[in-house]
């Protein structure tokens, strides 16, 4: 029951708040999409945080992105065990450098009082699962060994059935609980994403690298007064203006 | 040729009193807001100082501006494009909020609720970001008025042409000297801060130059912070979006002066519209120091000029803002006269804000410990004045002191002029001299009078028409459907995100 619960209803449940969420989000409120960078208030001890963090929970993100899409790929990789060290060993470095990095944040959000000025009970989860995710990760990466190649024959089929809304949950439930918590609270993250400040995620700004330095914007269409001035429309008269059957009032002249 | 219009300014600090009445009305209109506290969108300073945020012209410090390398187009300080990505986790040039100051109140309560006892109770600052109390280290213009202090003036920037002798010699009492100097937002005509953002949420509005930052668009990435060399962005530290002068751009839109100019209690502050090239922005930059100011001044186009005005017509500017374009002050101050001159032009921004260098603690000096401002000359030369030449044009012309001693010389030969007329006790051919030493006619010179000293609210801010209704008629929208829906401001209200 509980099995059903959480890898079934909770990763659709899941994936329905991020995709609804994000966009009733940014479309109603696009204000509240910032990263809400807390440097100006504390700057020195952000670096040993936020840069570790960033650092490594990319580097891992993209490793389970990379082992769901090319199972066959990653296994084929990791049958000469050099390459299989070499594998799981960049794996662990940045889950380290992830969970250096969140512990550095959390304790700098606690102890200094402007940080936590501005941390809102959000934040707080976001911080408490991220450091339960993290923690659990490199605990298998240390402790069930190999994850990189079992991946394929128990996440990856899972995931897949998943996505082709046939639920197949048999490759995980024989799973320890420990990675069965790693599966649950990676999807805690997705469906609390919409709501945090996790969504800075989705404006990391690539098109800076080609778009002009300078950015004009004009409240006329250039091109179009461009080469056949006059452009300009001359507004109705007075005479000319049509008087609109309903009650809207109109002014009775147009000053120019 | 690429004619657009820039609003653009002057202020005249001969005449500023450094009263901060414009501080004021701007904090009262726009940054009177939780996480706005400690934003001084205009400021006013006391030079020699380090200003505010403490030593903002140390770009060795904050990065700001624009380097010019090889004769190649120009570079932000920061470093290229993708090293702002790569240090878009953590900005290492970003100014914290310790060199600005916490921003405080006072617990007022206590002074009504405490209990009776022996001792008058007192109202303990707090600190406005955390609430608790606190000791306080700085706030805003803590140095003011402490011009000579080598406390605080010592670490002024622009103390880097003086010899040490000759800044030992400032902060003697007897020879102590300061004057004001108030800030707002430059609008460049290069902004750093734009070219800064990685979301693209800063941009130059095209029809007047005015330089804004999309709420919505703003991601909090915090670069323009440090490109800005005058630190005239700021982050907003509750809503995580960065802010900035708004050049009062509602009150522009209908017809009034920004607040700022609205309240200035001397009356120093000159707004006009300005015609420039915009194709010739980049070969302006690419200038050494020396000529900066010279380069700069090219830029601006004369509004009499029948092709300037053909090729202003085609990009849309309105026979009306040409006509306000003539009136501007700014144009007569800045290009026509010599007078007005752009605060660091060395960080290659471009600013659009000018300043008349004071002539007033240039000029008294003082003897056997007596304060002499008008000796057996009237005025003393400039040549001999209190304040090194050399430090004005660190400040206004990029180190050229030929730029500062024009300006000063021909604020001089005006006052001559006008003393010969109204007192008669100068020798009118030492007056004579001194215009020809400018090459200025007394015409100028009634001119430059007239405008420093007798000019009215309709002489010293010439708005040209803003015509956004005819941008609309030009984009052949119905103009009846746009009223009422279109506008600005915010549709709910600016709360910080989760």
């Amino acid at each position: 029951m509980f099995d059903y619960l959480f890898f079934i209803a909770l990763p659709y449940i899941a994936v329905t708040l991020i995709v609804v969420v994000s966009i009733y989000r940014y479309v109603t409120n696009k204000f509240s999409y910032s990263s809400l960078s807390s440097q100006f208030l504390e700057s020195d001890e952000l670096f040993y945080g936020s840069v570790p963090w960033h650092i490594g929970i990319i580097g891992a993100l993209t490793g389970h992105v990379i082992g769901f899409l090319f199972p066959q790929q990653v296994l084929w990789f990791n049958g000469v065990p050099l390459r299989l060290y070499i594998l799981e060993t960049t794996g662990l470095l940045f889950g380290l450098l992830a969970l250096v990095g969140i512990v550095a944040l959390i304790w700098r959000r606690i102890t200094t009082p402007r940080v936590r000025a501005v941390t809102s009970a959000v934040d707080s989860v976001v911080l408490l699962l991220l450091l339960v995710q993290v923690g659990l990760g490199v605990y298998m990466a240390l402790f069930y060994r190999w994850g990189s190649s079992w991946f394929a024959a128990s996440a990856v089929p899972y995931l897949r059935s998943l996505f082709l809304f046939q639920p197949d949950m048999t490759t995980i439930q024989p799973m320890p609980h420990i990675i069965k918590t790693h599966i649950i609270t990676a999807f805690l993250l997705v469906a609390i994403f919409p709501f945090s400040r996790l969504v800075h995620m989705v404006s990391i700004p690539f098109s800076y690298l080609w778009r002009p330095y300078q950015v004009v914007i004009w409240n006329w269409n250039r091109r179009k007064i461009r080469g056949q001035y006059p452009a300009i429309k001359p507004l109705p008269s007075k005479e000319s203006v049509e008087m609109p059957s309903d009650t809207t009032i109109r002014p009775a002249s147009i000053s120019r | 040729m690429d004619v657009r219009l820039q609003i653009s300014m002057v202020f005249h600090l001969d005449k500023c009193i450094g009263c901060h009445t414009c501080s004021i009305a701007c904090k009262n209109v726009w940054t009177d807001r939780k996480g706005a506290e400690y934003m001084w969108w205009n400021n006013v300073e006391t030079k020699p100082g380090t200003g505010y945020p403490t030593k903002w012209e140390d770009q060795s410090k904050y990065k700001g501006g624009w380097e010019q390398k090889n004769g190649g187009d120009p570079e932000l300080k920061m470093g290229n494009r993708s090293s702002r990505l790569l240090n878009i986790f953590h900005n290492p040039a970003l100014p914290r909020m310790d060199d600005y100051y916490e921003p405080f109140t006072y617990k007022y309560e206590d002074l009504f609720d405490s209990p009776e006892g022996a001792d008058q109770p007192s109202a303990r600052p707090i600190s406005m970001v955390t609430g608790k109390f606190m000791d306080i280290e700085a706030g805003p213009n803590w140095d003011d008025d402490l011009g000579g202090s080598p406390v605080y003036a010592e670490n002024d920037p622009n103390f880097k042409d003086l010899t040490p002798q000759e800044q030992q010699e400032l902060f003697d009492v007897e020879r102590l000297v300061f004057f004001y100097l108030p800030r707002i937002c430059n609008h460049c005509l290069n902004p750093a801060c734009v070219a800064a953002c990685p979301s693209g949420a800063i941009y130059k509005r095209g029809e007047d130059g005015v330089v804004l930052i999309n709420q919505e668009v703003c991601r909090g990435w915090r670069m323009c912070v440090s490109a800005c060399p005058y630190k005239k962005t700021y982050y907003n530290w509750s809503t995580g979006k960065s802010e900035k002068c708004i050049l009062c751009f509602p009150r522009l839109e209908t017809g009034q002066a920004p607040a700022c100019f609205h309240s200035c209690v001397g009356r120093i502050r000159y707004l006009g519209g300005i015609l420039y090239d915009a194709e010739r922005l980049v070969d302006a930059l690419k200038v050494d120091d020396d000529k900066l100011v010279e380069a700069h001044r090219d830029l601006i186009l004369d509004p009499r000029d029948p092709i300037v005005r053909e090729k202003a017509k085609q990009n849309g500017i309105d026979e009306r803002t040409l006509e306000a374009v003539e009136r501007s002050p700014v144009y007569r101050y800045v290009k026509e006269w010599k007078l007005a001159l752009p605060l660091h032009p060395e960080f290659r921004t471009l600013p659009m804000l000018f300043y008349v260098p004071p002539l007033l603690p240039v000029m008294a000096k003082t003897e056997d410990g007596v304060y002499d401002a008008a000796n057996e000359e009237l005025f003393s030369p400039i040549d001999k004045a209190r304040l090194p030449i050399k430090y004005l044009a660190s400040l206004f012309s990029a180190g050229n002191t030929a730029q500062v001693s024009y300006a000063l010389k021909k604020q001089y030969a005006v006052r001559l002029y006008k003393r010969l007329e109204t007192v008669g006790d100068v020798d009118a051919a030492v007056v004579k001299q001194a215009l020809d030493e400018c090459q200025m006619d007394e015409a100028e010179a009634e001119a430059v009078y007239r405008l420093t000293s007798l000019p009215t609210m309709d002489d010293r801010v010439v708005i040209p028409p803003m015509h956004r209704e005819e941008a609309m008629a030009m984009l052949d929208d119905d103009m009846w459907e746009q009223k009422g829906s279109a506008g600005f401001g915010f549709r709910e209200a600016p709360v910080r995100g989760a």
